[in-house]
Parts: C-alpha cells; sequence; structure tokens
C-alpha cells in the first residue's frame, strides 16, 4: 500500500487511527467525572501533540537516522513561526500559503547552518548548531525587533495589508484559515455525558502530520535512508564505497529543517503569534528529548515521546495540591500530608523537574526509548527471539 | 608557531575594535582600560567553569552539560549561609510598641546574639567569603557522589548519550533550586569594605572618575586568578596532578601503568565541581543568583572550551578571558552603533569562526576529539 | 604499461622515512603481493594510495590518471576498492544492506537524493546484492545483524562489498590475518575463484608466506620503505636480498 511494505503499511494506519479519532480516544472520561482532569480531547493540546509530533518526526531523521545531534533544531521551528505570521500580516490569512512560505524559509536557514555547521560532527557539531541557535534567538531579541518585534512577539495587527483578502470588515482581528474554513471553528459532540469537540484547526494539522509521518516512512526505507544510516554506523567505510557524507547528511539537516518550520508554521497558525522564546535553546533540548524517549532511529518513536511530552507536560501542570489531597484522602491524614509534601514539587510548577528526571532515567535505562521499553515487555511475554517491532534494522523482504 | 600566533592576532583583532570604535572618545586609552577592566570578571567566571570542564573532559572524557549547574549551586550555598546567619529569634520588645499598641516584635539573629552585635554583625556582612569554606566541602563531596552515582557509568557511552543524561541532570539540579529558593533572584551583597568603586584611572594619570571599578569586582578577578593559579599549581607540582596531565595527554596508556585511575578520577571531579562552585560563591554580588543563570552560563563556557581548545587548560582559560573582555568590548554604545546586535552574538560568532578555521581552537591539542 | 604505476613516491613523519622512493607497477589482471618486514611501509603505500595519507612527493597514476590529492570516495569511483586490516563494515546494519549500499554508491555515483524510492522495489540492485553473498556463501545470513558476526565472516562481508562495485584494482590488506588455517585456506580459493571469474587486478599485502606464494604472480618485497626486488614468486623464494631482508629483521 503506497509503495508501504505490510508492517510500515499498518504502523500507518494505526497512527492515522489513532490521529483521527484522538478527539474520542483522548476523552475517556465524562466531563463531570472526577478523572475528567486526564481528558487532553480539547482542541488546543491534541493540536500541539501533532505539531510537536512533526517536529519530532523531522528531527528524527537528522539525529535517528545520521547520529548528527542538533542542538539547535528550535531556530527553525522560530522562523518558520515568525515566516508564518508575516505572511499572515502581508499576503492573506489562508494558512495554506503561509505554511509553504514557512517550510521554504526554514529550508533555506536549514541550509546555511548546516552548510557551516555540518563541516565539523560529534560535538563540535552539536556546539556549533547550539551556537548558532542562541545567536538567532538573541539576533531576535535585538537587532531584528523590526521584523520580530522584540519581546513582545510577532502579532497581527488591523492595519496589515494583506493584499489577497478582502477589506476587513468590522474592528476584530481576522482569523487564520483554510479556503474560508476558519481554523478555530469546531464543532462539539454530546454523548451522554461525555463531550467531544473537533476542530478545524486540529484536523489540519493531523493530516499534515500523517502526511509528515508517511513521508518520513518513505524516507526511512529509500536507499537514501540507507545512506544515511551508513552514515551514523561507519562514515569511513562510506567514504571507501565511493560515496561522500556530506551532501548526505546537509540534505537529512535541511529535511528535519522544513519539518522544524512546518512546525513553527502549523503552530502560528493556529495562534497566530510568534516570540523569540520559541528558540531558545531550552526548546532544542525538548525536540531532543522527545525523540530519545520514543526511540531515536525508530518510526514512531518521535510521535509517541511528542504525545507522551505534552500530555504529561498538560496534565502535571494543571495537578495542584489540593488535587492531591483529594487523591490521597483514604490515608490517615498524617501519611497523607507526608505523601502530599513529597509529590508536591513533582506537579504543577515542578513539571520541569519532573520532566528532567524522566530525561535522566531513559537516558540510563533506556537508550532505546519507549519504543524499546515496548519491545522488552513484548519479549517478556512471547519469550521468543522474534523481529524487532518496528526499529530500523530492518528486513528488506521483496514486496511480495 | 601558528599555535602562538593566533591569540596574538586575536587580541590585536581585539584591541583594533576598541580602537576603531572609541575614535571619537576624547580618551581612547581609558576607554579600552575600562572595558578590558569590566570583561575580566565575566572573563573570570567564564575561564573558571570552562577550565573544570576541560579537567572533566580532558581525563574522564566526559562532556558534562551540568556543569553550569555546579556554577549555580556554589551560588547558592552562599545564598543559603546568608540565610543561615539571617536565622533570627524573634523577642516582643515592651519598651517600643508598633501602630497596634502591642509589643513590638525584634528580631535578633542568633549570631548577634551568640557573639554579641559586633562580632555576629560583621559575621553576618562577610557571608559571601565565609560561603568559600562552606561551599567547598560540599562542593566536592556534590561532586565525588555525582560521578560515583551518574557519570561513571557514561565514560564507555557515546558522547551524545553523556550530554543528554547530563543535560537532565541541569535540569533536575535548576528545578531543584528552583523550588526551594524561587524563581527570582536573590540578592546577595559582598561586605562592606567592598562596596564602593576604585579609581583606578586615577592610578594610570586619567582625570578622576574616567575609569571607575568596583572593589568587589577586583576582588573577583583576584579570586579566580589565585583560584587558576592554584589549580595550574596542584596540577605542576604534585604526584596526583602529574598524574593527571599524563592521563589527559594519554588515557589508556595511563590505564596501563597499573595506577588506580578510578578514583582519581572521581577526585578530578571533585576538584572540578568545587572550583565551578567557588566561582559562583565568589559571582553572587556581582550577579544576583537565580535559579537558571548555570544554564547561562554553560553555553557560553562550552563556547570558550570550544574555543580554547578542547583539551587545553591554558587555552580555556585564555579564551574565558579573551571573550570576556571580547563581550564587554562588543556592548560598548559606539560598537553598537556601528554593527548593530553585535553585543548579543560576538561570542558565537568568534566560536563559529574558530571552530571552522582552526578546529582545534586557539590551544587545542593534536589527537583530542578529532573526526 | 601497468595499470598502477608508482613512481618516486616519498612519505615521511617527522624523523621516520616511511616511504623512501617507491617505484613499482602493477600490471593489468595480476595478483601483485607485497612483502616485508613489519614497518617496511606496505601499508602506508596502501594509504597513499587509496586517498587516506598524501605522499611528500611523487606520482602514483592508475590507468593513466594520478590518484594522489584525490578524496577516498573519488578514488573509489575511479575503480579501486580496498580490503582492510580490521574489517571495515557498516556494524550496525544488516548484512544485505551492507552489501547493498556499494551497489547504490556503484550506480548513483557520488550524491543522489533517491528518498522516495524503497529499498524493496530496487529489484536489479537486491538481486545484484543477492548474487555476491551468494558466490561467497553468505546467503543464509543476509538479515544478520553485521556486527555480531565472527571476525572471518565480517572480512568476507567486506570483500562482498568490494567486490560487487566491480573494481578494476582490488587492494587487499592483510586478508587473512587472525585466521584459523582452514579460513585461510578457504580465502585463498575464494580469491583464485573470482580472479578466475572476472578482469581484476589484485594488490595483496600479506604476512603469511603459504597465501602470498598460492595467489600471487609477482611478488615485491619492501624493507625500510624501500622495494627491495621485484619478481615473480619462484624467483623471489630462493632470493639473497629476501633472506637478508628477513634474516636482518629477526637479527
Amino acid at each position: 500500500m503506497l509503495g508501504l511494505n505490510r508492517k510500515d503499511a499498518i504502523l500507518l494506519l494505526i497512527v492515522a487511527v489513532l490521529a483521527l479519532f484522538a478527539p474520542f480516544i483522548l476523552n475517556p472520561f465524562p466531563v463531570d467525572s472526577a478523572l475528567a482532569q486526564f481528558n487532553a480531547g480539547y482542541p488546543d493540546l491534541m493540536q500541539r501533540f501533532v505539531i510537536f509530533g512533526i517536529f519530532a518526526i523531522g528531527f528524527n531523521i537528522l539525529f535517528g537516522l545520521t547520529g548528527y545531534l542538533s542542538f539547535g533544531h528550535a531556530a527553525f521551528l522560530g522562523v518558520g513561526s515568525y515566516s508564518a505570521v508575516w505572511m499572515f500580516k502581508l499576503l492573506s490569512m489562508n494558512v495554506l500559503p503561509a505554511l509553504v512560505f514557512s517550510v521554504v524559509i526554514a529550508g533555506l536557514f536549514a541550509l546555511v547552518i548546516g552548510y557551516v555547521s555540518l563541516r565539523r560532527s560529534g560535538i563540535y557539531f552539536s556546539i556549533l548548531t547550539l551556537a548558532f541557535a542562541q545567536m538567532s534567538f538573541n539576533l531576535a531579541y535585538s537587532v531584528l525587533t523590526p521584523i520580530t518585534n522584540g519581546e513582545t512577539g510577532l502579532q497581527l495587527a488591523l492595519t496589515d495589508p494583506r493584499i489577497l483578502d478582502s477589506a476587513q470588515v468590522g474592528g476584530s482581528l481576522p482569523v487564520t484559515s483554510l479556503f474560508g474554513a476558519e481554523m478555530r471553528s469546531a464543532m462539539t459532540l454530546d454523548l451522554a455525558g461525555w463531550s467531544f469537540t473537533f476542530s478545524v484547526g486540529y484536523y489540519l494539522c493531523a493530516i499534515i502530520m500523517l502526511i509528515a509521518f508517511y513521508l518520513s516512512v518513505r524516507l526511512f526505507r529509500s536507499p537514501f535512508g540507507l545512506m544515511l544510516r551508513a552514515i551514523k554506523s561507519n562514515q569511513q567505510r562510506l567514504n571507501y564505497t565511493g560515496l561522500e557524507s556530506r551532501p548526505y547528511t546537509l540534505a537529512a539537516f535541511v529535511i528535519s529543517g522544513m519539518y522544524a518550520g512546518l512546525a513553527g508554521g502549523l503552530l502560528a497558525s493556529m495562534d497566530p503569534l510568534a516570540g523569540a522564546d520559541r528558540m531558545q535553546w531550552t526548546a532544542s533540548g525538548e525536540v531532543v528529548l522527545m525523540t530519545i524517549l520514543g526511540g531515536a532511529g525508530t518510526l514512531i518513536g518521535p510521535v509517541l515521546g511528542a504525545g507522551f511530552i505534552k500530555y504529561f507536560e498538560n496534565i502535571f501542570s494543571k495537578i495542584n495540591e489540593s488535587i492531591l489531597h483529594q487523591w490521597f484522602a483514604f490515608l490517615p491524614d498524617g501519611v497523607q500530608d507526608f505523601i502530599v509534601m513529597i509529590l508536591y514539587p513533582f506537579i504543577g510548577k515542578g513539571w520541569s523537574l519532573t520532566l528532567g528526571i524522566m530525561f535522566m532515567l531513559v537516558v540510563i535505562f533506556l537508550p532505546g526509548g519507549l519504543v524499546e521499553g515496548g519491545q522488552r515487555i513484548a519479549r517478556l511475554f512471547r519469550r521468543t527471539k522474534t523481529t524487532d517491532g518496528d526499529v530500523v534494522s530492518t528486513k528488506t523482504k521483496p514486496a511480495e | 608557531m601558528t599555535e602562538q600566533t593566533c591569540p596574538v592576532i586575536l587580541a590585536y583583532a581585539l584591541v583594533l575594535v576598541g580602537t576603531g570604535a572609541s575614535h571619537r572618545m576624547a580618551g581612547t586609552m581609558d576607554a579600552i582600560i575600562l572595558q578590558i577592566l569590566n570583561g575580566l570578571d565575566k572573563g573570570a567566571a567564564y575561564a573558571l567553569i570552562a577550565l573544570g570542564l576541560t579537567l572533566i573532559f580532558g581525563t574522564l572524557g566526559v562532556v558534562n552539560f551540568a556543569h553550569g549547574a555546579l556554577f549555580m549551586i556554589g551560588a547558592f550555598c552562599a545564598v543559603a549561609l546568608q540565610a543561615l546567619f539571617n536565622a533570627s529569634t524573634v523577642t516582643l520588645d515592651p519598651t517600643k510598641l508598633d501602630f497596634l499598641g502591642n509589643p513590638a516584635k525584634v528580631e535578633t539573629p542568633y549570631l548577634v546574639s551568640w557573639f554579641g552585635p559586633e562580632m555576629g554583625a560583621s559575621i553576618i556582612d562577610w557571608s559571601v567569603p565565609l560561603a568559600i569554606l562552606f561551599a567547598f566541602p560540599i562542593m566536592v563531596i556534590f561532586g565525588f557522589v555525582l560521578e560515583r552515582g551518574l557519570i561513571k557509568h557514561f565514560y564507555k557511552r557515546p558522547h551524545a548519550d553523556q550530554i543528554l543524561v547530563t543535560f537532565g541532570l541541569a535540569i533536575v539540579l535548576q528545578e531543584i533550586v528552583k523550588y526551594f529558593f524561587g524563581a527570582n533572584p536573590i540578592p546577595t551583597s559582598a561586605p562592606d569594605v567592598f562596596r564602593g568603586s576604585l579609581d583606578f584611572g586615577v592610578w594610570l594619570g586619567f582625570e578622576a572618575n574616567a575609569i571607575i571599578y568596583p572593589y568587589w569586582r577586583l576582588v573577583y578577578f583576584a579570586f579566580a586568578a589565585l583560584l587558576i593559579a592554584s589549580v595550574f599549581g596542584f596540577l605542576q607540582f604534585t604526584t596526583f596532578g602529574m598524574v593527571v596531565r599524563a592521563g589527559m595527554a594519554d588515557r589508556e596508556t595511563v590505564g596501563l601503568l597499573g595506577i588506580d585511575i578510578d578514583k582519581r578520577f572521581t577526585l578530578i571531579f571533585g576538584l572540578a565541581a568545587a572550583v565551578a562552585g567557588l566561582a559562583g560563591v565568589m559571582y553572587t554580588p556581582i550577579l544576583s543568583p537565580n535559579y537558571h543563570m548555570g544554564m547561562d552560563f554553560l553555553v557560553l563556557s562550552f563556547v570558550v572550551v570550544v574555543v580554547g581548545g578542547m583539551g587545553s587548560l591554558p587555552g580555556a582559560v585564555l579564551a574565558g578571558f579573551l571573550l570576556g573582555i571580547l563581550q564587554s568590548f562588543a556592548s560598548m554604545n559606539e560598537v553598537k552603533s556601528l554593527i548593530p546586535g553585535i553585543d548579543q552574538i560576538i561570542i558565537y560568532l568568534v566560536a563559529i569562526i574558530i571552530l571552522l578555521s582552526r578546529p582545534r581552537g586557539l590551544m587545542g591539542r593534536k589527537g583530542v576529539m578529532e573526526e | 604499461m601497468g595499470i598502477l604505476e608508482i613512481k618516486n613516491v616519498n612519505k615521511r613523519f617527522g624523523g621516520l622515512q616511511a616511504l623512501g622512493n617507491v617505484n613499482l607497477t602493477v600490471m593489468e589482471n595480476t595478483v601483485h603481493a607485497i612483502i616485508g618486514p613489519n614497518g617496511a611501509g606496505k601499508s602506508t603505500l596502501l594509504n597513499c594510495l587509496v586517498g587516506k595519507l598524501l605522499p611528500d612527493t611523487g606520482t602514483a597514476m592508475f590507468d593513466g590518471r594520478s590518484v594522489l590529492g584525490k578524496k577516498p570516495h573519488q578514488i573509489n569511483q575511479m575503480g579501486i576498492s580496498r580490503v582492510f586490516q580490521t574489517p571495515e563494515i557498516f556494524a550496525d546494519l544488516s548484512v544485505l544492506e551492507n552489501v547493498m549500499i556499494p551497489c547504490f554508491a556503484h550506480r548513483d555515483g557520488s550524491f543522489k537524493i533517491n528518498a522516495m524510492s524503497s529499498l524493496m522495489r530496487e529489484r536489479d540492485m537486491l538481486d545484484k546484492a543477492e548474487h555476491i553473498l551468494e558466490d561467497l556463501n553468505m546467503a543464509d545470513k543476509r538479515d544478520m545483524h553485521a556486527g555480531s558476526m565472527s571476525r572471518g565472516d565480517k572480512r568476507r562481508l567486506e570483500l562482498a562489498m568490494c567486490l560487487v562495485q566491480e573494481p578494476r584494482l582490488l587492494l587487499l590488506d592483510e586478508p587473512t590475518a587472525g585466521m584459523a588455517r582452514a579460513d585461510t585456506n578457504n580465502t585463498i580459493d575464494l580469491l583464485k575463484e573470482i580472479k578466475a571469474k572476472r578482469d581484476i587486478t589484485m594488490v595483496i599485502i600479506e604476512h603469511d608466506m603459504h597465501v602470498v606464494f598460492s595467489l600471487a604472480e609477482r611478488i615485491t618485497v619492501m624493507a625500510q620503505g624501500t622495494p627491495l626486488v621485484e619478481d615473480t614468486p619462484d624467483k623471489i623464494k630462493g632470493h639473497p636480498k629476501v633472506k637478508e631482508a628477513y634474516l636482518g629483521e629477526a637479527a
């Protein structure tokens, strides 16, 4: 199907089902129940799941395949966002030109940074990309204020030209749309206590994510993907096999930069503003974490990692002290207070702490990420040495 | 030959930037001296962190992204000690009344009640320098625990894994500090004696107030110089230091000599942690410590290490000061009007140029982290 | 005219003259062995030929074109492949993938983004890769993780990777080092078979005289960075200079 082998096609199908039915899947609890706080099926959050999924899929093309660890990928995300908002300001509120523009600009940006950074490898490459990203971040805050609007962030204004759009009626800011379908418009379905929201914005993001995922599967299984994995495995042998590695790494860098730009453009399409903090190196660290947590070099890993982190970020940030007390209400007072005291630093604003600990635990105990964890569990159950799931050490069996 | 010329060229370029930019000023010399002085303390902090990074990298072969966090923890040792010193008993003073007519509450720090008002007050006043005594053992022990408990297991793992796990550690450390000390910067003051500024220019024959330099920055620079000198002295004149230097030159051979490298590695990590921590302690009066200062300094210190040359201790020190001074030149208004935004990016720009033209850095040695 | 002509090549490492005035001609479609004691400069010479090192002076022409100053991948594209002393393979990939990489490199030249074609649709390449694996008796290992194989198998895999590119010149750096006698004999038979099947020139560096005398048609003896003698195996056997070089080493 679609040029994929059976296993990949099934994987794509699973991701597609998960993405399209996310409003149901992520809202398993009735609105009034105490567990409703674990629901994640509202458009804002679901959009972030898939957008960061795209970001991580792109990052994985570089890091997972070639092993080059970039610490500056957030720069491309930021560039994508700025480009998209500029298109909204100048051209039209239609998201299509904005997305195209953000991908192109991020790609060009990645071409320049990649061309320079890829002259070094290993830790030097990491530091070079970090330096470039910090430079972009600092510039966005200072000199480039005419383009980025500095600390305030780039926003829409009523006075923007928007040459393709008809004149604005009324005094409110226009909203982003796709040929008339507004991104923020949504339909709510109430079913016996449950409430499901389907938003245009989310479905646009989900479909784009599916396309991005499909393309990355194709890329993983292509000769080009094979060359990238060869670079990670043994660059010297590749050179003695008649191939220069740099064009390949540069191509991978630009492609993953374009994915990041697309993610940035989508972020801006859902909420048309762009700030420099999207480019900070902690943001770059976050995408690294998503990829590692899910499983670098695996197909599904980055998507899982992005969803996992964004979900827990949301849930953990929402829990507060009184909720904790509610949970442990069945315990004697002293024990209850003690447990709440222990857990308190990890919730609410302490989410970053939990994130950091998770980061360390994953790197220490599960370098292959969630995918590897799943395989280990599966192997425990099966007790047989079978294939390694969707890890990239593929079996390239003929199609039939 | 080129090993020596490169720093010279850079220093020359730096002076050129300074002179070129300040040609419109009446006194060129005093502006240059002022900028160099301004760059010194920041440069000293970079140099100290970079020194530890290089030490760890050169011997243990570990890329430590948590080193900035160690600097930050040092700074918060000073904050903690200051808070400890200010711990007070509350007594009711019946002779004074507050606005409600109740006896006023008087807070008396324990130190004052134990050592008498004068002695107690001056102990509190000197809390930052005293924090050195407090922070040193803490940092060394902390370094030991980190190395034994975590870093040890990553010697054989790829650099990417080392970067990632120490990056995670840095987040954890900074979040813990944030939990206990809050997100806002905590002002920490230098002892009263060092509050003022030195009119440095008068010494050199400039007019009064031409070059003003706060005493504490001078102290910081002297402290950093002393610390750097003692690290180098330690490495140069002790048997232990000799083994460390040998290890940096050729790790495998030293391992073959039957020297118990493991214990020394632990000690080195503790030492590097202490250097970063002390740098942080003394920096508190210059920059009110906040929980993310470690990350801010880390990125720049990494750049410093790369510019200086991975694995070269003198390179780290040289590059630290060089970049600190360069940064202070770039933040002069005259330079900024010439090249807008240069102050924001100068360090990264220099790093990129150096990495591309001279991959080993200013004083890097052959064979260290090469492709 | 030889296919490989090396003239007056010199290479110094600091105070050490690694190669001193090397002149060597390898005729097309022959197996040419280079022997000599350790430190004779054999590997240095090979490294100069594949672009790993640049000699200080001299020329090296392959089929009338210079190889010096070219990058490793360019030299490979001219038709020179090399087997290393310690096998250089893609340890993280499967055996089949290991062989497919040189197939693609051979077909596509230096760089091509064929990101949207699929490995399993590349029937020609698959057939070619499977064919060479069959030739080398490795067909049953095609899905194995290359890094987990025995050293002998890794060596055979590396040979397969070189051969699948149909090189005109194959450089072998101690192809039987560390092998058991049986494996060594297998390798000798294999190389003989390859030589019989196609037009290929081989340059072999080897310590094992059994291998050298079973395969080589010409032998060059090197010592201290300079070729001493070049002749047929029969004549090399009793040559006084050769004895001197080896005995000199022993003494």
